[in-house]
């Protein structure tokens, strides 16, 4: 068995990494807009953002199939329109994770954009900054922290996203077998050797991502929020 | 005075409730593990059965047949097994976690190539069919599940899982090959006649000649550290009864 094939991790690092990317930046602006807006059905909204947190994987893997399987609702004009299939790819694995992690990062930035002082903005707009520039330099630094904790779920959500992957990208040896469907095959066949491997593997990922995302962190952003208080 | 005889009153009542229940026969619960091929066939066989033992009352436990021997391997208090293989039987067996004298196999199976019925599919042989023409093809994962063995059998045995490998996905059990062709996300896949006959949705393409693969015989055994043995003896007996045997050719596993 050993040097087993490393496939899983390089798919899973990919997946995770891209969908963590996506699901940062649509959290961050969704939150935020959310945050400066009141309107009609706002509450509604929000919930709907959330729900795949409180949903089953299963259940958001069968719903992502129903909208992108071949017969689903969006699913059959991608495949008859650009003859794009998007389940059993790798595709559906990122799309998987973005789903089932979105809610991570949208609640962590929607408090976190809470607890800034409005009026640190306002006064920024004052003195002539434009607004993109008062988000770049006072919003996000402020709102890190907590914009943090939510990249950190995020990553580690995506990297261990098992029941909708299952249902929308299947487990094809060599294009979507993730780490975690790769530790519950090998589970299933009583190759607990591999199983085992692939566990400490990605503990160790895990742990260090979230390690280093830690320390990068203090180093670099919040000793600016250091500096402040002094 | 009044609230003291009301309560030893209540707790008179509460004990005479917990007396009466014992006096009734305790049901005898059987937990049967099942490969999920057997599904469908089994829910009519618990029916069957429980009529004729009202007091022994069947708990399915169904999955891939890998799955299941896991669980029997890790401890998991099952009275029956039925596998959809030979070997997933032998392996415990051998472990000397089976009642040796229990064992035996009530049903047999034959692999077929199935689509989905808008494809307006015809009659063709596995060799025959165009492989060309579908993206994906579906079977069971081979390591854990005996359908998916099989099809591997039957496929490098025709010479063709070479060429077709990278389009295979794989199912965590049969039955979830089938939805894959039923809901038509996969064009084509491999699974078990008993499966073809259940579903309205799919169509056959192929069937498979028994040299292809190892003959797909299911055992049955009772799990040597059950506690119900003669329960379990009672269900094993009915399986391959005369009543047994005709609700199992009923679903195509004669």
């Amino acid at each position: 068995m050993f040097p087993p094939s490393l496939d899983p991790l390089f798919l899973s690092l990919k997946v995770a990494g891209i969908a963590t990317a996506i699901v940062f930046i649509l959290g961050i602006l969704s939150a935020r807009l959310l945050n400066k807006k009141d309107f009609f059905g706002k509450g509604v909204l929000e919930a709907f953002f959330l729900l795949p947190l409180v949903l089953p994987p299963t259940v958001v893997g069968f719903g992502l199939l129903i909208l992108f399987g071949k017969n689903g609702f969006i699913g059959r004009y991608l495949l008859e329109w650009f003859d794009l299939q998007i389940i059993f790819t790798w595709v559906a694995a990122v799309f998987a994770a973005v789903v089932v992690s979105f809610p991570l990062m949208y609640q962590n930035a929607a408090a976190a954009f809470q607890t800034i002082d409005e009026r640190l903005e306002q006064v920024a707009l004052t003195l002539g900054s434009s607004k993109w520039r008062v988000f770049r330099t006072i919003s996000l630094p402020l709102a890190w922290p907590g914009l943090l904790s939510g990249l950190i779920l995020t990553f580690a959500r995506a990297l261990g996203e098992f029941g909708a992957t299952l249902m929308i990208a299947g487990f094809i040896p060599g294009k979507t077998d993730t780490i975690p469907l790769t530790i519950y095959f090998a589970v299933e066949a009583g190759n607990t050797e591999k199983a085992s491997f692939w566990v400490i593997f990605i503990v160790t990922i895990g742990f260090s991502a979230t390690f280093w995302l830690n320390w990068w962190s203090k180093r670099n952003v919040l000793r600016f929020a250091k500096k402040q208080e002094s | 005075m009044y609230k003291k005889v009301f309560l030893i009153l209540i707790l008179f009542s509460l004990l005479g409730t917990a007396c009466s229940s014992t006096e009734k026969e305790e049901p005898i619960e059987l937990t049967v593990s099942a490969a999920s091929s057997l599904s469908s066939v089994l829910e009519e066989i618990n029916v069957a059965f429980t009529n004729q033992h009202p007091n022994i009352k069947i708990s399915l436990n169904l999955a891939s047949s890998g799955k299941l021997v896991q669980q029997i391997e890790q401890g998991a208090p099952i009275d029956v097994f039925l596998s959809a293989n030979q070997s997933y039987m032998d392996q415990i067996a051998d472990r000397g976690m089976i009642i040796t004298g229990s064992r035996v196999n009530f049903a047999s199976n034959r692999l077929v190539l199935i689509v989905n019925k808008d494809q307006n599919p015809s009659l063709t042989t596995f060799q025959n069919f165009d492989y060309a023409s579908v993206s994906n093809l579906a079977i069971g994962e081979p390591n854990s599940v005996p359908a998916g063995k099989y099809a591997k059998e039957l496929l490098e045995k025709l010479n063709l899982w070479e060429e077709n490998k990278d389009k295979l996905v794989f199912g965590k059990d049969v039955r979830q090959v089938l939805t894959y062709v039923e809901s038509g996300n996969v064009e084509a896949g491999i699974v078990y006649y008993s499966d073809s006959l259940i579903s309205s949705k799919v169509a056959i393409s192929a069937i498979a000649e028994e040299g292809w693969h190892q003959p797909i015989i299911y055992p049955a055994a009772i799990i040597a550290a059950s506690k119900k043995i003669n329960a379990a003896e009672l269900f094993i007996d009915f399986l391959i009864s005369e009543e047994g045997k005709l609700i199992f050719a009923k679903y195509g596993l004669n």
